[in-house]
């Protein structure tokens, strides 16, 4: 079911900017893998290229070579819709479809692409989606009712809901709980906890307790200056990074001295 | 060095005007200019009934017609809503297409100048539009209204819509795809503003599900833009309504018939233009009414599509 991802040497660029340089990494499937690093060293722009999202910026692209389950998702045979289908994602902020029911929000993924599902399925789907999300016990009352009426901790489980609900082997979340209270943040905690079991899980971060109470490996990104290419400088076990980090700058940043 | 104290100012102010000047004036200034809005209207529409009053009470004789008003009105009042229906049935279509190819389909340096070159559209007078139609695109459609009432004529139906085609080309299809071509700048120019204002949030949640371009554009930007979509048509449906020199240079007017390609049909602007000059009395009070029900239709047609916009609030983009 989830899938393992492997970068080699990728350099990431917006238009004539180099904004991410030379990332090599293994993430390994049934694992949470965190990013952590400063403001603008290139996790997020690292995460969205791991499902082609990157080069939806005009000028964006990527060059090197990433692979799932060592099928390259750059391979110019490939068509990124299909690898954004196999590789799910959940945003920054909540962003449920404000024109759909929360119903029609899980079901997103295959009314969207215009594929036909009979109702039983639809109402199965939708339930084992929800309650994969942790949220059918608060909404299956008000499923016909707009998504956007949800409070922010419940429209993001409702679109790791939706995101689940295409069944996609990898999910990456970008900050999932940055707009989020914190006992909405332990509950998505608890959610990518039990996600993992089913899919390889990268999230970016930038609270460093959430990474070390859900993440079973970290990478650091830093960047030198502005202006400068962000870079992978560690990664490895959680426990490793959080207590022995092999480079100095990573126990700066973990320590808070800076970032 | 001693800090300058700093004096608060006290709770209650000897003068208590400070600031609240503007804050009144600026009150007073939005509350007029709102009920100068009704004021107008209301005026409008006294004047309107007033002076319509005597045609439309009036005996079938005393009227220009010698008919009655509604027999009168009836037909260029119909043929209004076709000239118009029509207008924006060919219209919209190609509007979206436009302003979606503008704000999600060209490169920067392509969709700049195609939205300058549908703003100039919106920049030629109406009389220029109509003395085209007259001279030139409505002789030129001659040939194939001529192939069309040909085609249609074994057809049930279509050879009633595309029957005898006119020698001049001056019928209402040309004098409708005429108000076509003038209210596409207004109908694509409103669609690529609020196209353009979908959420990045929204496109790249239906793109990170594997939507392709087209799949997003209709799951996130059409249900976004649709009040506005409607807005939009209705701007360009009152503008069709209300058309008064393109349609009375390129209609050739006559009775009303369901005939789109062949003599005849009329709509109340151009009426209005083509006999208010001449007219006194009686005559100037039935084109008064005519005016109302104009008037009536437009009001109409804004409150349905008011009504269109509000029916969706709660699912809309708003929320």
């Amino acid at each position: 079911m989830s899938k393992r991802i492997e970068a080699d040497d990728v350099d990431i660029y917006y238009g004539k900017f180099k904004a991410v340089e030379g990332v090599t990494m293994t993430i390994e499937p049934r694992s949470v893998t965190a990013f952590i690093g400063p403001s603008g060293c290139g996790k997020t722009t690292f995460l969205r290229s791991i499902n082609r999202m990157h080069e939806v910026i005009p000028g964006a692209y990527v060059d090197g070579k990433i692979t799932l389950d060592g099928d390259n998702i750059y391979d110019p045979g490939v068509d990124p819709v299909t690898v954004r289908g196999l590789v799910g994602m959940v945003f920054q902020r909540p962003n449920p479809f404000p024109t759909m029911s929360i119903r029609d929000n899980v079901l997103a993924g295959y009314k969207i692409n215009g594929r036909r599902l009979a109702k039983s399925d639809a109402d199965d789907l939708v339930e084992r989606s929800l309650r994969g999300a942790n949220l059918w016990e608060e909404v299956k009352d008000r499923l016909d009712r707009p998504g956007s009426g949800l409070s922010g901790g419940q429209q993001q489980r409702l679109c790791i809901a939706r995101t689940v609900a295409v069944n996609p082997k990898v999910i990456l979340m970008d900050e999932p709980c940055s707009a989020l209270d914190p006992i909405s943040t332990l509950a998505i905690e608890d959610l990518i906890r039990e996600l993992k079991e089913d899919y390889t899980i990268v999230i970016v971060t930038h609270n460093m307790q959430q990474a070390a109470r859900v993440s079973d490996v970290t990478a650091f990104f830093n960047i030198e200056g502005t202006g400068k290419p962000g870079k992978l400088i560690e990664m490895g076990p959680t426990e490793k990074i959080f207590s022995t980090p092999d480079v100095r700058a990573t126990e700066d940043y973990i320590t808070g001295r800076f970032g | 060095m001693a800090a300058p104290e700093v004096v608060a100012p006290p709770l209650v102010a000897a003068d208590d005007s400070r600031g609240r000047f503007g804050d009144s004036f600026f009150r007073t200034l939005t509350l007029a200019a709102g009920i100068l809005i009704f004021g107008i209207l209301a005026l409008v529409s006294l004047y309107l009934i007033i002076e319509s009053l005597a045609a439309i009470t009036a005996s079938p004789d005393k009227l220009s017609s010698g008919q009655p008003f509604w027999a009168y009105v009836a037909p260029i009042a119909l043929g209004t809503l076709m000239c118009a229906t029509i207008a924006i049935v060919l219209s919209t279509p190609v509007s979206i297409a436009v302003a979606l190819f503008i704000s999600h389909y060209a490169p920067a340096r392509v969709s700049k100048p195609v939205g300058y070159v549908i703003d100039i559209l919106a920049a030629i007078p109406s009389v220029v539009f109509g003395a085209w139609g007259m001279t030139t695109f409505g002789p030129g459609l001659v040939p194939f209204y001529t192939w069309l009432s040909q085609v249609c004529a074994p057809i049930p139906g279509l050879n009633q819509v595309f029957g005898t085609a006119s020698t001049t080309g001056r019928t209402l299809l040309t004098a409708s795809i005429v108000l076509a071509i003038m209210i596409l700048p207004i109908i694509t120019s409103q669609c690529r503003e609020i196209f353009i204002q979908t959420p990045r949030l929204h496109e790249e949640a239906a793109l990170a599900l594997g939507s392709t371009k087209w799949d997003m554009i209709k799951a996130t930007v059409f249900p976004f833009a649709r009040n506005g979509i409607v807005s939009a048509v209705m701007l360009g449906l009152g503008r069709a309504l209300g058309e008064t020199m393109a349609v009375t240079l390129v209609l050739a007017p006559g009775i009303l018939t369901a005939n789109l390609i062949g003599v005849g049909n009329m709509t109340i602007p151009a009426e209005i233009a083509l006999n208010y000059p001449e007219a006194f009395g009686m005559r100037q009070s039935e084109l008064i009414a005519a005016g109302l029900i104009l008037f009536v239709i437009t009001l109409g047609v804004n409150m349905i599509a008011r009504w269109i916009v509000s029916r969706y609030a709660e699912f809309s983009g708003a929320n």
